[in-house]
């Protein structure tokens, strides 16, 4: 405890890093998300191989992940973006791609009767009602995401991981508590924005 | 590459060999004692409303922890080693195991278990012939859920010294080899895939005929 | 036979008792048919009576023995239970959901099989063809068949039934309720059935009880009844056409007189109730009827005036 009032600042700076990796890998994996769930939603084959593969892919441990891409790009940030992007990708293809395939066909077909074309259809409708599954997945990638940045920081790519590690190594159990339960209230605490957030979305669609 | 790790794996037969046998032990006990905690829990839970809402709240709560952040917790009070990792791991299965067991069986089709009392099946007759076979799905999903996590979750028990897969994956990175990399990757990733897969298969062969989509 | 003596239940926190003080007694054989507005507590009474609820005070006598006395368990092995949704065990075969009574009571399997044969044939659903199918791949009404078959499974002389056409489309709940009471006729069942639906409980019912607030407000045959609402709530429920649901009642047979129609009468076969010859006189446009028998050789003739002769005798 004394230890943590000592050196909050450093706390801070490591979960400040730990948001900043989270968070950019969050962004562009969801942009990414957006373009290809939109483009694989109608098209059943490709939404069944994007199924499949993301399907596949976030089997694989994470560490493994990590290390599969140290040959190609090495340690640090990148190397750890790249997982976070990789990872997030699956869950958020699959939330965006699935949501807008749940939309009701016969409020698509009454849009279409009203004369919206597509990409009317697409941003008003579709996107819309697809948004708590697709805040859904947000959810379930932001919390891995802080997960992988962990594990991340064994690569050097910074974030509360850094204590942790540095902890084990040093045999010193108060960085390691102040990182492992800094990096839980984070989680947790973004779970259950985002849970809410999903909930306000589902209660505001509701039939 | 693959060359050199394939190479590493031939001259070091009895360091792989016992990495992997850790790692598939430390995997399927936890899996073991966590199912075996958790479902008949799940079972005892799931009749009662309120508490059935906050155990899965609680499980939900803990399903968004990190792993290696659940693993390093138990090293300060429980030490480096195999026990203290299967421990860990256990927390970790402990959630998808439990919620997957309640939703399950607060699940059943109601009118099916009316039906059921009112013809006269005792409490027990009722548990094993009507809600767990129609539950199975659900549980077993759970199971699959679990059994992956833990398979993640045992590679970075290198980083406490439970040993397993994760132990060349961590020396690879100190050492930047590749070769020992990919022989903890590899290996790792497949077994994960492998994992999976079965599950997925013994869930169809586990849903009752009845309940086949 | 079946004794309900002063139940009372209601349910936490109600003021308003679910059922009330109710007292009634079914004779063995009969079809004693509950129905009520919704929240009367028809459903509770007749869960009452195999303990799925449990009366808060007054006794259940079922075959001259105390309910509270059996071990539920038993209880309700021994008395039929047929739900509106049915509650078939999706993961189990058509024959296995039917045998699941006797196989608690330890019957042999050949036994088994044997009934469960038995069973589909009696519900008209060809053993060959079912007894290994999934309830998934069944309708409405033929869910229902089998709810009712593993209902009988055991035979127990008592049955109880709670809105089990509820859920089913009108064409196919014609059929089924009479076939269902032929059945259930044939076999001498003492049944307690459930229902909101005045014409199910007319056309099934040996007596009808009409509760309302958890109690009995009226409680005999479905003529006397129509001819003798107890007070306005009854007349009201009952409907205001009971005049003709009383003439649907009686046959065309015993009122023929001789002579011959006139001509534009219609004919109509002898099993014709009188409501509908009374419709068919309405849609000639004439006072009489011809009436002929099952080879279509005249009988006789039927008149207005007879029709309502008819209905006046019934009212007293």
């Amino acid at each position: 405890m004394t230890w943590f009032l000592r050196n909050w600042p450093d706390v801070l700076f490591s979960l400040w890093e730990h948001i900043a990796i989270s968070l950019t890998a969050l962004i562009i994996a969801f942009a990414l998300s957006l373009v290809i769930g939109v483009v694989a939603a109608r098209r059943e084959k490709l939404y069944g191989a994007v199924m499949t593969l993301s399907g596949l892919l976030y089997t694989i441990p994470t560490l493994a992940f990590l290390a599969f891409l140290i040959p190609v790009v090495g340690l640090g940030r990148t190397n750890a973006i790249i997982t976070m992007v990789a990872f997030s990708l699956m869950i958020l293809i699959r939330s965006v791609a699935t949501g807008i395939r749940e939309v009701p066909a016969d409020i698509i077909d009454a849009a279409r009767g009203m004369g919206m074309n597509k990409a009317q259809i697409m941003r008003r409708i579709e996107l819309p009602l697809a948004l708590p599954l697709i805040v859904a997945g947000l959810r379930v990638s932001a919390v891995t995401v802080i997960s992988v940045t962990v594990v991340a920081a064994y690569v050097n790519a910074g974030g509360l991981g850094t204590l942790i590690f540095n902890g084990i190594a040093s045999d010193h159990p108060a960085k390691i508590w102040t990182g492992a339960l800094t990096v839980c209230l984070l989680s947790v605490i973004v779970d259950m924005g985002l849970a809410l957030l999903e909930r306000r979305l589902k209660n505001r669609r509701a039939a | 590459m693959l060359a050199d790790a394939w190479n590493y794996v031939l001259t070091h037969p009895a360091q792989f060999y016992r990495a992997l046998g850790v790692h598939v032990a430390l995997s399927a006990s936890a899996l073991i004692i966590a199912a075996l905690i958790c479902i008949p829990a799940g079972i005892a839970v799931a009749r009662r409303n309120g508490l059935s809402l906050a155990v899965v709240n609680v499980a939900n709560i803990g399903r968004t922890l990190p792993s290696l952040a659940v693993l390093a917790l138990v090293m300060p009070i429980l030490g480096t080693g195999f026990t203290p990792a299967l421990f860990a791991l256990t927390l970790i299965a402990l959630p998808p195991i439990v919620t997957h067991t309640i939703v399950g069986m607060r699940g059943v089709d109601a009118d099916a278990v009316d039906a059921a009392i009112g013809m006269g099946m005792t409490r027990a007759a009722l548990l094993w012939q009507v809600e767990l076979p129609m539950a199975m799905p659900v549980i077993f999903a759970g199971l699959r859920t679990a059994a992956v996590q833990i398979i993640s979750g045992a590679v970075l028990a290198a980083f406490i010294g439970g040993g397993g897969l994760g132990d060349f994956i961590t020396a690879g990175i100190a050492m930047m080899a590749v070769p020992q990399l990919l022989v903890g990757a590899i290996p790792v990733a497949l077994l994960a895939l492998g994992t999976d897969f079965l599950f997925g298969a013994l869930q169809r062969r586990m849903t009752p005929q009845g309940l086949r989509a | 036979m079946i004794t309900l003596d002063r139940l009372t239940k209601s349910f936490g926190g109600s003021a308003q008792s679910a059922v009330d003080g109710l007292s009634l007694t079914i004779n063995t054989g009969e079809i004693c048919v509950l129905i009520g507005p919704s929240g009367c507590g028809k459903t509770t009474t007749m869960r009452m009576i195999n303990r799925m609820v449990e009366p808060d005070s007054g006794r259940i006598e079922v075959g001259g023995r105390d309910v509270t006395k059996i071990d539920a368990v038993e209880l309700r092995r021994s008395i039929g239970y047929v739900i509106q949704q049915v509650g078939l065990f999706p993961h189990m075969t058509i024959g296995e959901n039917v045998a699941t009574v006797p196989k608690m009571l330890g019957w042999d399997s050949a036994r088994i099989a044997k009934r469960v044969d038995e069973l589909l044939a009696l519900v008209h659903m060809d053993p060959s063809i079912y007894r290994d199918r999934f309830p998934r791949e069944l309708s409405g009404g033929q869910k229902q068949r089998i709810g009712v078959a593993r209902a009988l499974a055991a035979d127990p002389p008592v049955m109880l039934m709670d809105e089990p056409f509820g859920a089913i489309d009108p064409i196919t709940r014609a059929r089924l309720q009479d076939e269902f009471l032929r059945i259930l006729r044939e076999l001498g069942k003492t049944i307690v059935f459930v229902t909101h639906d005045i014409d199910e409980a007319i056309r099934m019912g040996s007596r009808i009880a009409i509760l309302r607030n958890g109690k009995v407000v009226q409680y005999d045959t479905p003529e006397r009844i129509l001819a003798h609402p107890a007070d306005a709530f009854v007349e009201a429920f009952v409907g205001g056409d009971r005049s003709l649901k009383r003439l649907a009642l009686l046959t065309a047979g015993p009122y023929v007189e001789s002579g011959t129609p006139a001509a534009g009468a219609p004919h109509l076969p002898s099993t014709t109730p009188l409501r509908d010859a009374l419709s068919a006189m309405l849609d000639a446009g004439v006072n009489e009827a011809g009436i002929v028998d099952a080879e279509c050789k005249p009988l006789g003739r039927i008149t207005l005036q007879t029709i309502q002769q008819a209905a006046a005798v019934a009212r007293s």
